[in-house]
C-alpha cells in the first residue's frame, strides 16, 4: 500500500545539530543586564556575514521594519533568510541585491517570499529570485514554524505530516520517517536555529523581557531558537511592569541580546492595536520596482537616504500620517 | 425576481452556502473571507472562522487586507500562535479550508511556486506555498474559489507545491497523507465542479445560468465531463445580494473585480 520513504533532494543550510546547538546555549550569557542600544549598534554588533537571519511577525504584521532597513544600509553579505510569511520584509532586504552593492541574501529557505499577498508580487523581488543569484529550498510557513519549535525544544528534528506527495518536498531536504509506534508515515523536518532572529513587539523592559498583544505567529518558538535576538519594542517599560504581571510574557530577558526601542517600528506594516499598515506606502514601493531605474531612486530616497527610521518616518508623512494609521486601526474613519 | 449580479457575487455566495453552520474554516483574504461573513450573517453563525497567523472567531468588522492583520482578531475568542492553528487543522478540527493558485490539475493539485521549467532559473517566481500545503495536507475539504480559464486549468502543474489528489486515487494515504481529506469543490465564474468518487478527476456538478458544458471544457486544460444529470447553478438571493453588497464588502474591494 504505501510507497517506500523518499528524501527531498533540496541542500540544508542551517545545522540541525541539538547539541552543537546545546553548546551555544552554555555559552549565551545569563545575567539581566541593561541590553539598550540603538538599531545600528544592535545590527553592526549582531549580524555577521555569511548568517542565517529570521524575522518575526507576519509579513508586513508586526514586522521589524527599523532593523530591516538597517541590514540594508549596513549591508552585511551572503546571508541565508528564513522566507517564513516573509513579504515586506522579503521586499525591503531584496534592495541589497542587485543593485550594485553586493548580494545581501545568497540563500532563502521559502515558504512565502516575493509576494505582498493580496498587493500583488514585489517585481524587484522576483527579479532577484528569478535571476538565479539566490539559491533556495521549499517548505510550508507550518514546516519552517515547526523548524523553530524543534530548536526551540533542544531537539535536531519533529515530525509532522504535511508537504507529503508534493514537489515542495523534493526541493526541501526533508526526509519522510516512520513513526515507530503507529506505523504512520511523517514527515522529518530539521530543526532551524538561526543565527540571528529580529523579532518586534509591544512593550520590553531593558533586559529584553517582552510582551506582545495580538497573534504571535511565530515568535515565541523564534525568539528561543535564535543564537542572538534583536528585539525592538514599540515602548519601553520598567522591570516592575513585567514583574507585576508576569503571565504576559512571551519572551524571556536571557533569549535577548538587544532592545532597541523604535516607537512605530512596524511601519508601513500594522502593529495591532496601535496603527494599521500604510497602503498608500507599500503601493508606491511596488509601483516604483517596476521600473529598475525609478526603484533605484525609491531606495536611495527611502532607505540610503536617511540615517535612521526616524528620518524615513519623517520621510513618509511623520506624525500626522501615523495619528491617521492609529485611527484606521481604531475604525475610527469608517464610512469616511 | 431574478436579481442581477456579477460572477464574483454569484461565486462568493456558491462557497458561502457549502459553509454548515458549526463547522469550522480556515480561510484567507479576499473572496473567501467574504465567504465565510457572508456565510456567517445568513445560514451558519456559528460558523468558527480561523486564519493561519493565529486569529480565531473573529468579529470581522471589514476585510482585512492581510491574513495577518488586526483585523484577524477583531473581537476573536483567541489571538494564538500559527502552530496552534496548524496544529488545530493536524489534528482534525478543521473541516473547510479555501487555497488558491496560478495552476490546478484534474486531481486538485495546485501551483503557487513558478511558472517554467527550470527550478533554479524560473520563468516567474511565485510566492511558495505559504500555508497552503499544511491547510491542503490537513484540512477535511479543501476547496477552490477561482477563474476558469486554460492558463489556469492544465494538464499538468509546473510545479505540485499543494497536494489535491496527487496522481489519482489512493495516492494521497500512499504518501502519507490523512485519509479522508482531499479537494472537494471548485467553484468559478462558471461552473461548480467536485471530484469523481473513483477516478478522483474533476468533474463538473453545475453549470451558473446561461454556461454550457462546451464553454466549461474549451476554458479547461484538459479533458472534463459531466457529473450525472447536470444541474444549474442557484443564481444570489435577493438577500444574499443585499448582505453581500451592504454588510461583507460594502467598498466593494472583492464584489468590485468581477
Amino acid at each position: 500500500m504505501s510507497t517506500p520513504l523518499r528524501n527531498g533532494d533540496g541542500p540544508l543550510y542551517a545545522d540541525p545539530s541539538a547539541n552543537r546547538a546545546r553548546e551555544f546555549f552554555h555559552t549565551k550569557p545569563r545575567s539581566m543586564t541593561d541590553k539598550l542600544m540603538s538599531v545600528k549598534d544592535a545590527v553592526a554588533r549582531l549580524i555577521k556575514d555569511g548568517e542565517y537571519l529570521a524575522v518575526g511577525g507576519f509579513g508586513a504584521d508586526r514586522l521589524p521594519s527599523a532593523v530591516c532597513h538597517e541590514i540594508v544600509r549596513q549591508n552585511p553579505q551572503n546571508l541565508t533568510l528564513a522566507g517564513h510569511t516573509a513579504t515586506h520584509d522579503f521586499q525591503i532586504l531584496a534592495a541589497g541585491n542587485l543593485t550594485g552593492r553586493g548580494k545581501l541574501i545568497a540563500r532563502v529557505d521559502a515558504a512565502y517570499i516575493v509576494g505582498l499577498e493580496a498587493r500583488g508580487l514585489s517585481p524587484h523581488a522576483r527579479r532577484v529570485m528569478e535571476s538565479g543569484e539566490v539559491e533556495s529550498t521549499e517548505w510550508s510557513n507550518y514546516s519552517l514554524a515547526v523548524r523553530f519549535k524543534a530548536a526551540a525544544m533542544g531537539l535536531p528534528f519533529l515530525p509532522m505530516r504535511s508537504m507529503l506527495g508534493t514537489d515542495t518536498f523534493k526541493k526541501s531536504p526533508c526526509k519522510e520517517i516512520v513513526c515507530p509506534y503507529s506505523g504512520e508515515k511523517l514527515l522529518a523536518v530539521p530543526a532551524c536555529y538561526p543565527d540571528v532572529g529580529v523579532i518586534h513587539v509591544h512593550e520590553a523592559d531593558r533586559y529584553g523581557n517582552c510582551r506582545i498583544r495580538g497573534t504571535s505567529v511565530a515568535d515565541f518558538d523564534l525568539a528561543r531558537a535564535s543564537k542572538k535576538l534583536i528585539v525592538t519594542c514599540e515602548r519601553l517599560i520598567p522591570n516592575d511592569d513585567i514583574r507585576g504581571d508576569p503571565t504576559r510574557t512571551l519572551i524571556p530577558f536571557f533569549c535577548v541580546d538587544a532592545v532597541c526601542e523604535v516607537p512605530f517600528g512596524s511601519y508601513p506594516g500594522n502593529m495591532p492595536y496601535e496603527y494599521f499598515s500604510d497602503e498608500e506606502h507599500l503601493h508606491q514601493w511596488l509601483e516604483a520596482e517596476a521600473d529598475e531605474a525609478e526603484y533605484k531612486k525609491f531606495i536611495d530616497k527611502y532607505i540610503f537616504g536617511v540615517s535612521d527610521f526616524s528620518e524615513y518616518l519623517q520621510l513618509s508623512g511623520g506624525l500626522p500620517r501615523l495619528q491617521k494609521l492609529r485611527q484606521e486601526e481604531f475604525l475610527l474613519n469608517r464610512g469616511k | 425576481m431574478s436579481a442581477t449580479y456579477n460572477p464574483m457575487e454569484l461565486m462568493i455566495c456558491c462557497a458561502a452556502r457549502l459553509l454548515e453552520n458549526g463547522r469550522t474554516v480556515a480561510v484567507g483574504t479576499g473572496a473567501p473571507c467574504a465567504a465565510a461573513m457572508l456565510a456567517q450573517r445568513t445560514h451558519a453563525p456559528d460558523l468558527v472562522v480561523f486564519f493561519e497567523s493565529g486569529g480565531v472567531g473573529p468579529q470581522l468588522p471589514t476585510m482585512p487586507i492581510s491574513v495577518g492583520d488586526s483585523r484577524t482578531f477583531y473581537r476573536g475568542i483567541m489571538a494564538t500562535s500559527m502552530a496552534d492553528v496548524m496544529e488545530t487543522c493536524q489534528r482534525g478540527m478543521m473541516d473547510y479550508t479555501f487555497l488558491g493558485g496560478a495552476q490546478i490539475d484534474a486531481f486538485g493539485n495546485l501551483n503557487s511556486t513558478m511558472i517554467g521549467k527550470d527550478y533554479k532559473k524560473p520563468k516567474i517566481r511565485l510566492p511558495g506555498s505559504g500555508g497552503a500545503n499544511d491547510l491542503a495536507s490537513f484540512c477535511w475539504r479543501i476547496l477552490v474559489l477561482t477563474n476558469h480559464d486554460k492558463r489556469r486549468f492544465v494538464e499538468k502543474v509546473d510545479f505540485l507545491t499543494t497536494p489535491g489528489y496527487l496522481t489519482g486515487p489512493g495516492a494521497r494515504e500512499a504518501a502519507g497523507l490523512a485519509p479522508g481529506t482531499g479537494p472537494y469543490r471548485v467553484i468559478t465564474d462558471l461552473a461548480i465542479m467536485g471530484y469523481h468518487d473513483q477516478t478522483k478527476r474533476m468533474e463538473v456538478l453545475s453549470l451558473h445560468p446561461g454556461v454550457t458544458m462546451e464553454q466549461v471544457q474549451s476554458n479547461t486544460g484538459f479533458a472534463i465531463t459531466a457529473h450525472g444529470q447536470l444541474a444549474t447553478t442557484l443564481a444570489p438571493t435577493e438577500s444574499e445580494l443585499r448582505i453581500l453588497r451592504e454588510e461583507v464588502d460594502p467598498h466593494r474591494y472583492i464584489i468590485g473585480r468581477a
